[in-house]
């Protein structure tokens, strides 16, 4: 099944994102499990055989309606995708910060707070 | 139909906050002072606008598409009190910040990321569809990540990172939850969802999906919430970022993004069940016992409030858990409705006395420089307004009468001993016993003793920081009579109402705006 | 960060044209076909990046400055709000589509379906601007060792 390997892909992100010392590899996996989530949302409104859900002067709305797979989802990956790119980037720019204060990008040294 | 007042001042509650977000990012740039005035005049707005709300209820649909088509906003007694309790903290949040935030560079953008966060909070608690509640918990959550590095130093970008990644983690399983959500029932509006999820339920076993999308909103929003096991970010993040943050964060920002949502998914959309509520009593009784044992040997002063606030959110979920679970098995119900009683009343009460102790820290930082309990000391003689309202917050939050903590945790310890779990209140009045202990020792050491050679020159902090202050204190002392039966009837009954109604809730959100 | 070779420059001389022309009529046909303001606003930042990445930073700066961007930025999201607020106030609810109502306009063609093709425009516009801040930001600003150790971040200097 295909929502088995979202899931797959989801779960590597996740293991990634905990197990790696690298701060740039750790948003990374952020990034993959994030993909991994849209692929989901997206192929839940799949339909077999179904065409882009884009009214055209072609095709009658009946018509259109039986055969167009779901563009609720897209439209809401497409706003999911943005607010990944938005964490991403503030991710990225603290981990330029990071590297300025603590000269490393291993998180295992970066770890002055304690208690 | 929705009254005239209603139908105008709902989205001015998102829009204004957006609206000043923007504005202060296009034009304060050269005029510094803008940023102060404006910030200060949106958050002034919210709070008069949520307490004209005060006694409406309605449902409103954006763009005037019908529910289950289109996006609805929900003005229910919960969201009306959980709108109240932002608007007075971010409030108090902004005339602090009017000093306090002198001493960083770029204070317009500052103003601009607290209106955002604000604008997200907002929308979380007012909105009446899932994906909604997705969009406005990150946009308040991206806008919380870059205000606790805001300072620049090393902690602050450290906690700013873990904050970052574990939060995201959830995140992305609060969409994973939102996406099993859809698939099983094919409707993102909550009432549809949860018309939906009882004819399934009522037929029968639970669908698998909708058992693995509760676990995950389990996680997903517990991170948020920093419920055990949830919590590591927290320690790190809210002692790390600047003081009205850390007021805003502890505040309102893990109620509004954690419980809020939490509650409002499992009691009104998924439904409650007995598992469920015993999940939530279980997380609860352990963020209760972990944060406070973990908070009595700290020495950072906010640090040890981080993980009170760790400890105080698991009364919180215990109370409602608790109610949850009673009304799931059928039991006694006027139990239940204490047990919630309790739970939302603490809620409100931890949102003003946490605020107001780290608002305190802030206070006695921006004098001292310093936050170690150690190198503090005597600053009875000299910092007088901040001792007293210190002194009245470190009361409440211990659970001292007649400050308004002791009647919530009163409440909650009446409601387990009647629900018949007297071992949950003996956990309780324990947990509490803790906290007075350390709470005793900030005062000790942060206010009495000996003044350190150090410290001899300070003065009180500048007047808007005492007088945001002195407005939380206010609040401590008088929220107590919330209690009065006229009172109650007014402000926490509604909001006790619309959680223990379940999925009832479906009937009103979709029938008022005329769906089906 | 200077610039390429002459091949990368003259093709860029031409082509940069007509990729903020493709952006830009994703952007506006929007409510047509597939696109809208996210996707093309990425490609009308793309357009800016490789002005960038092939003529070099001062180039750039020089036909957008890091303020007119901000500004940009901040106003696209100011015109959005008010065309939701425009709705509440002529529509009735909040981004209600009031220009649907009062000048429908023939399906299918460009001049259709009210306030959408305005929400395209200042979503695009605040992508756009946002996208190109970020690059021109992580690219500017490097990390330079001091003599005894001690890290700092400074605008780059050219060079030679």
């Amino acid at each position: 099944m295909v929502y088995a390997l979202c899931f797959v892909l989801f779960v590597v992100g996740l293991y990634c994102a905990l197990t790696k010392k690298n701060v740039v590899k750790i948003v990374i996996g952020l990034v993959i499990m994030e993909y991994g989530v849209n692929l989901f949302l997206v192929l839940l409104g799949y339909r077999r055989e179904g065409i882009a859900p884009i009214l055209d002067e072609k095709i009658g709305p009946l018509e259109f309606l039986a055969r167009a797979v779901d563009p609720l989802p897209q439209a809401l990956v497409v706003t999911s995708i943005v607010i990944g790119l938005g964490v991403t980037t503030l991710a990225i720019a603290l981990c330029i910060r990071l590297y300025e204060k603590y000269g490393t990008f291993d998180i295992t040294e970066i770890r002055r707070l304690k208690g | 139909m929705n009254g005239i007042l209603f139908e105008l001042l709902l989205p001015l509650l998102i829009a204004i906050p957006l609206g000043g977000a923007f504005l202060i990012a296009l034009i304060a740039r050269k005029v510094r002072v803008l940023a102060d005035i404006f910030g200060n005049l949106a958050t002034l707005a919210i709070l008069i606008i949520a307490v004209m709300l005060f006694r409406e209820r309605g449902v409103y649909s954006i763009g005037g598409w019908a529910p289950p088509l289109g996006i609805s906003w929900v003005l229910d007694g919960l969201s009306n009190l959980m709108v109240v309790i932002i608007a007075l903290v971010s409030f108090t949040a902004t005339v602090f910040s009017t000093q306090y935030m002198e001493q960083y560079t770029a204070k317009y953008k500052y103003y601009s990321l607290f209106l955002l966060m604000v604008a997200g909070m907002n929308g979380v608690v007012l909105t009446g569809d899932m994906f909604n509640l997705f969009v406005f918990l990150e946009v308040a959550s991206v806008a919380s990540y870059a205000l606790v590095a805001f300072g620049g130093r090393h902690e602050e970008l450290e906690a700013a990172f873990k904050y970052l990644v574990l939060a995201s983690i959830g995140s992305t399983l609060i969409l994973f939850g939102i996406a099993f959500l859809y698939g099983a029932t094919g409707y993102l509006n909550m009432g549809a969802i949860a018309d939906a999820v009882s004819g399934a339920i009522a037929s029968g076993q639970p669908s698998p999906l909708l058992v693995l999308a509760a676990v995950f909103f389990v996680v997903g929003f517990g991170v948020k919430a920093a419920l055990v096991p949830f919590h590591p970010w927290l320690p790190d993040a809210h002692p790390s970022a600047p003081a009205p943050i850390s007021a805003m964060l502890s505040g309102v920002l893990i109620k509004a993004l954690g419980i809020y949502a939490l509650a409002r998914v499992f009691f009104n959309v998924l439904g409650m069940t007995p598992l469920l509520g015993w999940i939530l009593i279980v997380v609860g009784a352990l963020s209760m016992v972990v944060g406070v044992f973990l908070a009595v040997g700290q020495w950072d002063f906010k640090r040890l409030l981080a993980y009170h606030s760790i400890s105080q959110m698991g009364y919180v979920i215990l109370g409602i858990g608790l109610g949850g679970y009673v009304l799931a098995i059928g039991g006694n119900r006027q139990a239940a409705t204490l047990a919630i009683l309790g739970g939302v009343f603490h809620l409100a009460n931890h949102s003003v006395f946490k605020s107001l102790l780290f608002l305190c820290s802030g206070s006695i930082e921006y004098r001292t420089g310093t936050r170690q309990l150690k190198e503090m000391g005597g600053l009875l003689e000299k910092m007088p307004v901040t001792r007293a309202t210190c002194t009245i917050a470190s009361l409440s939050i211990a659970g001292v009468p007649p400050f308004n903590g002791f009647w919530s945790k009163l409440i909650i310890v009446i409601a387990a001993f009647q629900a018949g779990f007297p071992w949950l209140a003996a956990i309780t009045i324990l947990v509490s016993f803790v906290t007075l202990l350390s709470f005793i020792k900030v005062l000790r050491y942060a206010f009495l003793g000996k003044l350190p050679d150090a410290l001899k020159q300070i003065r009180e902090s500048p007047a808007l920081m005492a007088l945001s202050l002195v407005i939380l204190a206010v609040f401590c002392t008088g929220m107590g009579l919330i209690l009065v039966p006229g009172f109650r009837q007014l402000i926490l009954d509604p909001a006790v109402g619309a959680l223990a109604q379940g999925v009832e809730y479906a009937r009103g959100a979709l029938a008022i705006a005329g769906g089906h | 960060m200077k610039g390429m070779t002459v091949i990368v420059k003259t093709v860029t001389r031409w082509v940069k044209v007509f990729i903020f022309l493709f952006g830009a009529y994703i952007v506006i046909t929007g409510h047509l076909g597939p696109g809208g303001g996210f996707a093309g606003g990425v490609i009308i930042a793309c357009s800016y990046i490789l002005l960038t990445l092939a003529f070099g930073k001062e180039f750039a700066l020089q036909r957008l400055k890091v303020g007119a961007a901000h500004g940009l930025d901040s106003a696209g999201g100011l015109i959005f709000l008010l065309i939701a607020l425009f709705g509440l106030g002529f529509g009735g609810t909040f981004f209600a589509n009031f220009l649907q109502s009062r000048y429908p306009g023939l399906e299918f063609h460009l001049l259709s379906s009210g306030t959408i093709p305005l929400s395209n425009i200042a979503v695009g516009l605040k992508v756009a601007s946002s996208l190109f801040l970020v690059f021109i930001i992580f690219s500017v600003l490097r990390i330079v060792v001091a003599r005894d150790g001690s890290r700092s971040m400074v605008q780059e200097e050219e060079e030679e």
